[in-house]
């Protein structure tokens, strides 16, 4: 298992909303965009890489219990988006990699 | 049966951006009574299914939960349009969504097969013309 702010820093990830702790453990990794189909499969803990930046996410992200939202190839966040979550405290985070570059980078972790 | 926790919420037909609303503070809620994070989960991911329905399909509704020591009621009802195929709508994939919905990452065709994968029970009495009522139970364990 791994902190939120390693993997930060070994990805070299953007920090947009740092949420209530960058402390929090990711245990296991996700990549989706059709949102039912995220909350049916991705797990409580896991990092989930997305290209969907919309309020929506922020929600889903909230009820599913992720462990946070992953915005790769640089997807855009919404503002509604960035302020639900700084009031939900849900960490988000930003790459220019593709999102399999960046779960190949949460695999070197070994979840 | 007199000493439930109830909840009342109004679930707005008109925008996306307030979907959640109910299944956040309902979430919220079951945290402070100290539920299971499991249970949690399941109840939320249900209720906001449930939610998303009724803002794409239905204009909005009501969802009334109840919280009983052993399980928790909750029944969502709307006035929408009413599902013609029940069978055919709880098939994973089939969605009926428009386009502007499934650009925003719904209308997967999973709303209705995930709610009835995480609650305990699931029940729908719908109409055609008339509206559709859900009502879910979770066991408390």
């Amino acid at each position: 298992m791994f902190s939120i702010s390693e993997l930060v820093e070994k990805a070299n990830l953007k920090v947009l909303v740092e949420g209530d702790t960058l402390e929090k453990e990711i245990t296991g990794c996700y990549c989706g965009d059709l949102l039912s189909w995220v909350m049916s499969r991705a797990k409580s803990g896991d990092a989930w890489i997305t290209v969907m930046g919309n309020i929506n996410c922020v929600a889903v992200a909230l009820l599913a219990d992720v462990a946070c939202i992953i915005l790769s190839e640089d997807a855009v966040l919404d503002d509604d988006a960035k302020l639900k979550a700084e009031a939900q405290g849900i960490t988000i985070l930003s790459t220019d990699k593709t999102t399999y570059d960046t779960a190949c980078i949460i695999n070197t972790f070994g979840v | 049966m007199s000493n439930s926790v109830k909840l009342h919420y109004d679930v707005s037909g008109e925008d996306f951006t307030r979907a959640g609303e109910a299944s956040g503070n309902i979430k919220k809620v079951l945290k402070e009574i100290g539920c299971d994070a499991d249970l949690i989960r399941n109840v939320s991911i249900a209720t906001y299914e449930a939610e998303i329905n009724m803002v794409i399909h239905a204009n909005g509704g009501v969802v009334d939960v109840d919280i009983f020591p052993d399980h928790i009621d909750i029944v969502l009802a709307d006035q929408g349009p009413g599902i013609k195929d029940v069978e055919l709508a709880m098939k994973e994939g089939y969605s009926t969504a428009p386009d502007n919905v499934r650009s925003l990452g719904f209308g997967a065709g999973m709303g209705l097969p995930n709610i009835k994968k995480y609650a305990d029970e699931m029940k729908i009495e719908t109409e055609v013309g008339v509206g559709t009522t859900i009502r879910l139970k979770f066991y408390i364990k």
